[in-house]
């Protein structure tokens, strides 16, 4: 016998399924473009980290004999001026890629949240002076400021993935700030506040899980950005310095000239950067579309 | 009018005020002393040296008094000395920022010329094949690294067809033919990574308006739908296209500076870049606050253009 009014378990499909795979499958139901370039992004996030078992030669092991070899049967991508397999490079330079867009978007993230939530929250002289310096950060266009931070700091991973935590960071807290300023006002946060809730308390317990739908979505739309502002610098010389193989720096300095001997070098690091990014964009789109219908459209 | 542009101007300052002191800060603690880059440079290391040289160039004064010195100069137009030349940075700068402004005004013609027409069609044929193309190449161009296809501008025709883009920087005026040659490559490159976002901007917009009562009334009144797309509800679609070109212009000088490494070109940004890499920190905080007060004047000329556009905009 059922009873009156209430609802059977396994009449709600997938109830009884954990939260992300629900999520998963909707995803991929409703966004089947956002779920392929999650598929894509994955691909390449593994042979990152497999970078090192999937590669056939070592990443700086020269062969003289082998130099600006078209791509064939034993090196896939062909080789560089110093003979040096393509195709290795290539996937640890997928490793590099993923290590910056990791590492600076998540510093990127905390930062924006630190910024945004005591901004947001604290309102008044605080929030004033914060959002000017904010104002007046933004207004630097972000590779003009990025090179001249790294001439200060110089160039190098740890320095690259530290600045573009904070120039994206501070950039990204105006979002957080805008959800927070909203979650303000609800009336839980009125409650928690008469109850006597200490601000720290309120923060963590209150605002941050109501913006973290926010946060999720402003973290991977950083990725793609953060690995192509790491390209460009790489590019320019000024970020993760030679022998690394960057993707962006695989098109710059001495293996520059060589293209011309080599055009197949000229083709593989912008393509794996171009299906990367394309790949985080559409993801974060249909992310945004899924979590937060405020930012719809933007 | 004059009292709206006199109060953004005034508004300006706190914003100017903290850049300036982004770039003071970051130009004083940069590891390695400025002077002994250059004792170790002219290769004269005594103690004398150093002082005089610490008091020559004002290093032994306070920090504040270093930055009202160094803030009263950059209001009169002083931007310093240039370390290893001995030209003035404001004079250097002058010199290469018409240049980039030409590569700049270039790009932003062919982004709009590009974005706004395919925008446009792209919303009257929501999601017709034109729609669905015009989208996937916009979320695609996004994505394409400036410098990867400026690389391949380079490289493939020369490999191909033995043609290379022209590299040698002649001015306007001197010849317009050859200047507009040298440019219009990285113009067309830097233009169409540009018009992702505008065209996608122009298309929400536009089918935002095309739903508006007033395009019904257009509609009812038996225009031809060609009247009804220009005069109704383009002019009111494009606004928000302008301020996004506003918005836009940090990402354009961010992009002429990979541009003007590629193609050879002598703007801001190889400026920028040689003081980089020669650690020339008077050239790069010049260059940094220019860029900055430009960014600032382009976006009070955007909201000065929308009282041109939109009449219902008022300036109190």
């Amino acid at each position: 016998m059922t009873t009156v009014g209430a609802i059977p378990a396994d009449a709600l499909p997938g109830r009884d399924q954990p939260r992300w795979w629900r999520f998963t499958v909707r995803l991929f139901r409703t966004k089947p473009l956002g779920a392929a370039g999650a598929v894509l992004f994955l691909i390449f996030l593994l042979s990152g980290v497999f970078a090192g078992v999937l590669a056939p030669y070592g990443i700086n092991e020269t062969d003289l004999t082998h130099r600006l070899e078209p791509p064939s049967r034993q090196f896939l991508l062909g080789t560089d001026h110093l003979g040096r397999d393509l195709f290795s490079r290539v996937l640890m330079g997928a490793r590099l890629s993923m290590i910056v867009g990791f590492c600076a978007a998540g510093l990127a993230t905390v930062v924006s949240i630190v910024i945004g939530l005591l901004s947001g929250y604290l309102g008044g002289w605080f929030d004033l002076l914060t959002q000017r310096l904010v104002d007046a950060w933004m207004t630097f266009p972000d590779l003009v400021l990025l090179i001249v931070i790294v001439s200060v700091v110089g160039p190098g991973i740890t320095q690259i993935v530290i600045i573009l935590g904070l120039l994206y960071g501070i950039a990204g807290s105006r979002i957080v700030r805008g959800a927070v300023t909203s979650v303000r006002e609800h009336v839980y946060t009125h409650a928690a506040q008469s109850i006597g809730a200490g601000t720290f308390h309120i923060l963590r317990r209150h605002i941050l899980p109501n913006v973290m739908p926010v946060v999720i979505v402003l973290f991977t739309t950083r990725v793609g950005a953060v690995i192509l502002s790491e390209a460009a610098l790489s590019f320019l010389g000024l970020g993760v310095p030679p022998p690394a193989p960057t993707w962006g720096g695989m098109l710059s300095g001495d293996g520059r000239t060589y293209l011309y001997l080599g055009p197949w070098l000229a083709l593989a690091p912008g393509v794996c950067l171009t299906v990367v990014v394309y790949s985080a964009n559409i993801f974060g789109d249909a992310l945004r579309d899924l979590l937060d219908p405020r930012m719809r459209g933007t | 009018m004059k009292t709206y542009i006199l109060r953004r101007l005034l508004a300006m300052a706190p914003t100017l005020f903290f850049a300036s002191l982004i770039v003071f800060v970051s130009m004083r603690i940069i590891p390695g002393d400025v002077i002994d880059l250059m004792l170790a440079q002219n290769d004269v290391s005594t103690s004398l040296d150093r002082e005089a040289l610490e008091a020559a160039m004002g290093l032994d004064q306070p920090m504040a008094t270093q930055y009202l010195r160094w803030a009263g100069d950059a209001l009169r137009g002083d931007l310093g000395q240039s370390l290893w030349r001995s030209t003035p940075v404001a004079e250097q700068i002058m010199d290469r920022l018409p240049v980039t402004f030409e590569l700049g005004l270039l790009a932003l013609v062919v982004a709009l010329s590009v974005a706004v027409p395919i925008g446009i069609l792209s919303a009257t044929r929501q999601d017709s094949a034109l729609d669905y193309t015009a989208r996937s190449f916009s979320l695609l161009m996004l994505a394409i690294p400036g410098f990867w296809l400026g690389t391949l501008v380079m490289v493939f025709p020369s490999v191909w067809w033995r043609w290379a883009p022209a590299l040698e920087y002649t001015p306007f005026l001197a010849d317009p033919i050859a200047n507009l040659s040298h440019l219009i490559v990285p113009a067309i490159l830097l233009g169409l990574s540009m018009s992702a976002i505008t065209m996608r901007m122009t298309r929400t917009m536009m089918l935002e308006v095309m739903r508006q009562d007033y395009v019904r009334t257009a509609r009812a009144k038996g225009l031809s739908e060609r009247a009804v797309v220009v005069q109704h509800a383009l002019k009111n679609g494009l606004i928000p296209v302008v301020t996004l070109i506003g918005l836009q212009a940090p990402l354009l000088i961010g992009g002429t500076v990979v541009m003007e490494q590629i193609f050879v070109i002598p703007g801001m940004g190889q400026l920028l870049l040689d003081g980089v890499y020669e650690r020339d920190y008077p050239v790069i905080s010049g260059v940094f606050l220019v860029v900055g007060v430009a960014i600032l004047l382009i976006n009070l000329l955007v909201d000065l253009s929308y009282g041109w556009l939109d009449p219902k905009v008022r300036y109190g």
